[in-house]
């Protein structure tokens, strides 16, 4: 547990969710944190800020979800997870936040949501990226999944990508 | 890659404590100095195992908005749509897949509303349909690859 206490107040009282100060921190590690073993310090000298405010201000945005967390994201090719399947199923609204709480929490599927449906040409309603060694890897965990909906699922497709067209992250502007 | 690597990858997808030294921890528990899980971290980076290290930050929790978005494309204009929907700086991601709809594109705004407008340029330039799917619960984001 961090020993920085939430302070989700700041964003409700001003209506801002970032300041100049926060953004900063979020352009100079939308990289990367520095690799040294006191990273909140040497962020805090490269932006001319005391290092507790660093620590204070990054423990805020981890406590009202900015950032999600501080972790290492990993290249699933290079780790052999070389297929990837988007499994899209159509599943009955009234059990959808139940039974996207079950898939999400699979370890082998990233990205899982509910998202509307395109009646007829799209029934499906929940969707998950499901990752493995190969494809005959991603069928058997999508069948892992089916199994898992079980009655509540009326449908499912998976659909691979054929090729990359376009693929750039995210930029916040300082 | 060694033993120890595939630990420190497992560890390191976990999330680090936000304090003055969040490496120390984690070294401790694999038998590591700081040093020496700093540079094996670099070299993971280096050999392009690991993508990214540092904060994952949430774009929605920021104010922006990413909504995904399908397109049912004929075949013979597939490439020239294609390089009309990339040219949209807000759109970040863009994937053939194979299916009716046949593109999947994710759109990145600043503020909510923008994404919108966008998705209209879109629909004037290509004449295609955007089918807009922005999602509506999130149950997780991330992924714990077992290496």
């Amino acid at each position: 547990m961090t020993a920085y206490p939430q302070a989700m107040n700041k964003v409700q009282q001003d209506g801002q969710l970032l300041d100049a100060t926060d953004r900063q921190i979020i352009v100079a590690t939308q990289a990367g944190l520095p690799l040294v073993a006191e990273p909140f310090a040497a962020l805090a000298r490269q932006l001319g800020l005391e290092t507790d405010e660093v620590l204070q201000r990054v423990a805020d945005m981890q406590a009202c979800g900015i950032i999600r967390r501080i972790a290492a994201v990993p290249n699933h090719y290079a780790l052999g997870y070389i297929a990837n399947g988007m499994s899209v199923w159509n599943v009955s609204d009234e059990h959808i936040t139940e039974l996207g709480g079950l898939i999400g929490g699979l370890d082998y599927v990233s990205h899982c949501y509910q998202r509307p449906r395109y009646l007829p040409l799209w029934p499906y309603n929940l969707f998950a990226m499901v990752h493995g060694r190969s494809r005959d890897d991603v069928m058997a965990r999508v069948g892992a999944i089916s199994a898992l909906l079980g009655e509540h699922c009326r449908g499912h497709e998976v659909l691979y990508s054929k090729r990359i067209l376009k693929k750039t992250g995210l930029r916040i502007k300082g | 890659m060694d033993s120890i690597d595939a630990r420190l990858v497992n560890c390191l997808q976990d999330g680090l404590p936000v304090c003055p030294r969040p490496f120390d921890a984690i070294a401790a528990n694999l038998g590591l100095s700081v040093d020496e899980l700093l540079s094996r971290l670099q070299r993971l980076l280096d050999d392009k195992v690991l993508t990214r290290f540092g904060p994952m930050y949430n774009a929605e929790s920021m104010g922006g908005a990413l909504s995904l978005c399908a397109m049912q494309v004929p075949a013979d204009r597939y490439d020239d749509i294609a390089g009309q929907v990339n040219a949209f700086p807000e759109v970040a991601h863009n994937y053939e897949r194979e299916h009716l709809l046949n593109m999947w594109f994710v759109i990145a705004t600043e503020r909510p509303q923008q994404a919108g407008a966008v998705i209209s340029q879109i629909e004037q330039a290509t004449g295609c349909r955007v089918y807009d799917m922005p999602k509506q619960q999130e149950f997780y984001v991330g992924l714990k690859l077992a290496v």
